[in-house]
């Protein structure tokens, strides 16, 4: 066991305590050095690892035996592989950003500590869970990134909307985990053991295994396996249906958006797919389950993102979509291309999200993008930043979002199982909804007239149709007052923006042909033989610059261009169209503004399902039956019954002397009857 | 039929009209005397049975004691004649258990005891002292169980009178139990008191200065 | 026919019979009822004088001594309770007796 790997899980820990249990002593300055202190330790020790995997040196072995069952000994371990150690380097590169950028972003905000330390327990659950060996420790991380995940979308806790929010997030992951857990229960009943190890190496001999399905069907028992672990997955990683929690959690601090909710939590799912590559290989129904959920997800939540009028709404749609994108990859066996993307998507989502922290404070708390406008006058660097992170998300050649996205795109080409023509399909159809929706979005902030004069409609709120006057901290003005300007932010704001941009232009030029080509990811990641869709993309891989250059014939660059030019005309050059397009194409513009009304469904169906049940047991069940029958019943039969037996106490001297002569009377019948 | 059981059949008769204008005699008097004829002629039936000790005493305690003792207390309750009726509507339920109680005791009778004529009765000796007969089974075989009827007849008298008593609120009594459990120590104190040293203090003077009106007894 | 047993017997029957169905219908008297209790135990003194007679057994007489001892002290006693009831209620009627009513 390497030092680094427990610095690497540990030393986040260490900062979440003491900033959380002390913050008080420790004060804000202190709070904040420790967990950064703390992070940028993981940080370090990550890099060890990475190198340390690169030459080859790679660990699955227990740190601490936790729970000796019968049959079942459950390990707290660790397993250190290429995999992991890409995942480990995102994470905590990711976070080291986002604490640095919550120093200038939570300046003012009375739960400083709090706020430091949820981040850093935040990075110790996510490093738990990449750095797990087996299934209970993912388990583990996995819910506790959920519950960090709850903690801080609720972090302003005397807001409803936000309440509304992580209670939301946390029911739908709820839906995910149990799926989940029925995964795990299936793999334990089956293989049986928790450890990657011993399970990955059961895989093949159980591939013809049937599972009986109440009673009524016979399933293939990787099938049902592998689509149990990606519900899981589909609660986490936001996939339709379970992708409604994510918009709502646009109610917690900007900061935690970057982290959990565009690089590393919702990441988490795709994480695991990859993880058990050597399951889902063996089963192409799950794979075509995983593709059409994932298509279905990339394209469909990207036209949500163009109507959106909250900045931070736009970019969550967006990471919804990018998600389904990586989804689609694991389901076209490129699970080094999906993390590839992971990758790549974390460092320029992380950016867009910040600079739209950026843009928010510039606005003092307005996030409504109709109030915007030009402001790329006033806060220069935000806009270079949210520029490159946006070139990227679309894909321009030569950017890291290019080289992950085209492999995307090229993989479900190549790829042959059932849904993979609908995946591709939506994969294509997608890059121009992601180019419209992202240039929509910069144009409408960083170009055009500047709007904030104008009484618009009071957009702070982190939803369009969520009306909160009810106590945010920084209420005090939200939104530019008249003769306000906005303006840049601080250093510590505006540095990690800039260190995401490099990461967003150059990382994927560098790691694409080690990563996906380069036999990195090596036992880590088990691609079956029928699944060519990775062997036919090396064959075609000539290098990132024939790639890059080699985009000018290709769809995708067509599209995200045309994407662009429409944006542009739209929002830039005749910006009335839009509201015609939107009262032309009126019950389709409805049905995108109320999110397919998925929402109502969830509210109507199981929500007040839910409640009605509740209702029902309650005054059936509890009042009615166990109340008024069983415990009133009782009594009231009871006292029925005293009542009769009291009529024989009359008091009377004569009815007990009548009684007992009458006793006596039948007393003597009985005795002469039988001798009669 | 014999001038023995003609004489039973008269008693018996007078015996049971008794018994029946007992209970159903308006005036508790009345009902009170109805039953000095039951018992005068249940005395003579036992005669017949030979029990002439038996008898007598029937007469003597039964009706010169218990039979007066209700007439006293009739007498003496102001008894509201009204009041003292009888419910008619039970009767016919009581005629009815009656009458059901009767038809069994004669049925064991009647099963068991057919026969045995007064003829049959074992022969008494021509000098047979029923008194003394009793007498000397009384005081030999069952004097345990005499003695304690003596003890019962006791404990009657006692709670009998222990019930109706009522005391005179006026009256002032010593009362012994009180005066034998006193204590010296409840009536008298004895207290120290220094000397006062006076120059012409005549000798002899008693020590004990404070005292309670009562001597310790 | 001749006297038997079965007569004196047949007579102690009827006069318990009779004193049963007095306590039926005296409710109202409690006087009554203890006088109807007498009754009964003279009932019951026939029978074992009769029976002594038919055995030649002086014991039931012995007996009938001790029941009688045994009823002078009770009617005493009851009685007295009565009179002291009396005191309390003016009234001997036993329906008034209810306070044990449940």
């Amino acid at each position: 066991m390497k030092t680094a790997y427990l610095l690497a899980a540990f030393a986040p820990l260490v900062g979440a305590i003491v900033a959380g249990l002390f913050g008080r002593q420790v004060g804000r300055a202190g709070a904040h050095w420790v967990t950064i202190v703390g992070v940028a330790i993981s940080f370090a020790a990550s890099l060890w690892t990475l190198f340390d995997v690169l030459e080859g040196n790679t660990f699955d072995g227990p740190l601490y035996a936790w729970a000796a069952l019968d049959s079942l000994t459950i390990q707290v371990g660790f397993l250190i592989d290429p995999l992991t150690a890409v995942m480990m380097c995102v994470v905590t590169s990711v976070s080291l950003m986002v604490h640095i950028y919550t120093i200038g972003y939570m300046a003012d905000d009375p739960g400083y500590q709090r706020f430091f330390s949820y981040i850093s327990l935040f990075t110790f659950s996510m490093m738990m869970l990449v750095m797990a060996n087996n299934f209970m420790q993912l388990f583990f991380g996995w819910e506790a990134v959920g519950l960090v995940s709850y903690l801080l979308i609720g972090f302003w806790y005397t807001r409803e909307s936000a309440i509304y929010a992580n209670l939301k997030a946390f029911m739908v992951n709820r839906v995910g985990d149990f799926g989940f857990v029925l995964g795990i229960g299936l793999v334990l009943a089956y293989f049986g053991s928790l450890d990657y190890a011993q399970v990955f190496a059961e895989a093949p001999n159980l591939a013809d295994e049937q599972v009986n399905l109440w009673g009524v069907t016979q399933w293939s028992l990787m099938t049902v396996t592998c689509i149990c672990l990606f519900i899981g997955a589909m609660g986490k990683s936001a996939q339709f249906p379970l992708h409604v929690w994510l918009p709502d959690s646009m109610e917690g601090p900007t900061p935690i958006s970057a982290l959990i909710h565009a690089a590393t939590m919702v990441t988490a799912g795709i994480f695991l797919v990859s993880r058990m590559s050597p399951l889902f290989e063996l089963s192409d129904t799950a794979l075509s389950f995983v593709m059409v959920i994932g298509a279905i997800t990339a394209l469909f939540m990207g036209f949500l993102g163009i109507v959106q009028n909250d900045i931070k709404r736009v970019v969550a749609y967006s990471t919804l979509s990018q998600l389904g994108y990586m989804t689609v990859a694991l389901a076209a066996s490129a699970y080094s291309v999906a993390i590839f993307h992971l990758m790549t998507h974390a460092f320029f989502k992380a950016l867009l999200f910040l600079g739209a922290g950026s843009v928010i404070i510039g606005m003092h708390h307005d996030q409504d993008m109709r109030n915007m406008g030009g402001l790329r006058k006033y806060m220069p660097v935000t806009w270079i930043t949210f520029l490159i992170g946006s070139l990227a998300l679309i894909g321009t050649p030569f950017f890291s979002g290019f080289y992950s996205k085209d492999m995307i795109i090229e993989a479900v080409r190549y790829s042959d199982i059932p849904g993979a023509g609908f995946g591709y399909f939506a994969v294509l159809a997608g890059v121009f909804v992601t180019a419209l929706y992202t240039f929509r979005m910069y144009f409408m902030v960083f170009h055009g007239e500047s709007r904030w004069g104008r009484a618009h409609g009071h957009g702070h709120a982190a939803g369009d149709d969520a009306h909160d006057d009810a106590g945010h901290p920084d209420d005090h003005h939200h939104g530019l007052g008249p003769g306000d300007k906005p303006h840049e932010s601080p250093r510590v704001v505006t540095v990690p923006l800039v260190l995401l941009a490099i990461a967003s232009v150059v990382s994927g030029a560098i790691w694409i042909e080690p990563m996906l080509f380069g036999g990195f990811f090596g036992d880590s990641i088990h691609v079956g033989e029928n699944h060519g869709a990775m062997a036919t993309l090396s064959e075609h891989w000539h290098g990132w610059l024939a790639l890059g250059t080699h985009a000018l014939q290709t769809w995708p660059f067509w599209l995200a261009l045309a994407g662009v030019v429409v944006a542009w005309f739209l929002y830039l050059v005749k910006p009335g169209v839009p509201a015609a397009i939107a009262s032309a194409f009126g019950p389709i513009y409805r049905l995108l503004d109320n999110k397919y009304y998925l929402d109502r469904f969830n509210e109507i169906v199981f929500a007040g399902g839910a409640r009605l049940i509740g209702r029902g047991l309650w005054r059936g069940g509890d009042q009615t039956f166990i109340d008024g029958l069983i415990v009133n019943g009782s009594a009231r039969l009871t006292a029925w019954f005293s009542g009769v037996l009291r009529l024989a106490q009359t008091g009377h001297l004569n009815t007990y002397a009548i009684t007992m002569i009458i006793g006596v009377a039948l007393l003597m019948l009985f005795v002469i009857l039988p001798l009669l | 039929m014999s001038a023995l059981t003609a004489l039973f059949y008269v008693f018996a008769a007078m015996t049971v009209f008794g018994a029946l204008r007992v209970i159903t005699a308006r005036n508790p008097v009345h009902s009170a005397l109805y039953l000095v004829l039951t018992f005068a002629s249940a005395a003579a039936i036992w005669m017949i049975l030979k029990a002439e000790f038996l008898a007598i005493v029937l007469v003597l305690v039964y009706v010169g004691a218990v039979m007066v003792l209700f007439l006293f207390v009739v007498m003496m309750l102001d008894i509201n004649m009204d009041s003292g009726g009888r419910g008619f509507w039970r009767s016919s339920v009581a005629i009815f258990v009656g009458i059901a109680i009767a038809l069994e005791l004669a049925a064991v009778l009647f099963l068991y005891f057919k026969g045995a004529s007064i003829a049959d009765a074992p022969p008494l000796p021509a000098d047979y002292n029923n008194t003394k007969a009793l007498g000397a089974l009384l005081y030999t075989e069952y004097v345990y169980p005499f003695e304690i009827a003596a003890v019962v007849l006791l404990v009657a008298i006692v709670s009998a009178i222990a019930l109706t008593l009522r005391r005179r609120k006026d009256v002032r009594y010593n009362d012994p139990s009180k005066a034998v459990r006193t204590r010296a120590a409840d009536r008298l104190r004895m207290v120290t008191v220094p000397p006062v040293s006076r120059s012409t203090a005549p000798p002899g003077a008693p020590e004990a200065d404070a005292t309670d009106g009562e001597p310790a007894k | 026919m001749t006297l038997s047993l079965a007569h004196f017997l047949a007579l102690g029957a009827i006069l318990f019979a009779l004193s049963v169905v007095g306590i039926f219908l005296n409710r109202r008297n409690v006087i009554v009822m203890l006088m109807s209790i007498e009754l009964m135990l003279l009932a019951v003194n026939i029978n074992f004088i009769a029976f002594s007679h038919f055995l030649g057994d002086a014991a039931g007489q012995v007996f009938v001594f001790f029941i009688m001892t045994v009823a002078a002290a009770e009617s005493a006693i009851g009685l007295a309770i009565l009179v002291v009831l009396f005191r309390k209620l003016d009234t001997v009627d036993a329906q008034e007796l209810d306070s044990l009513k449940g």
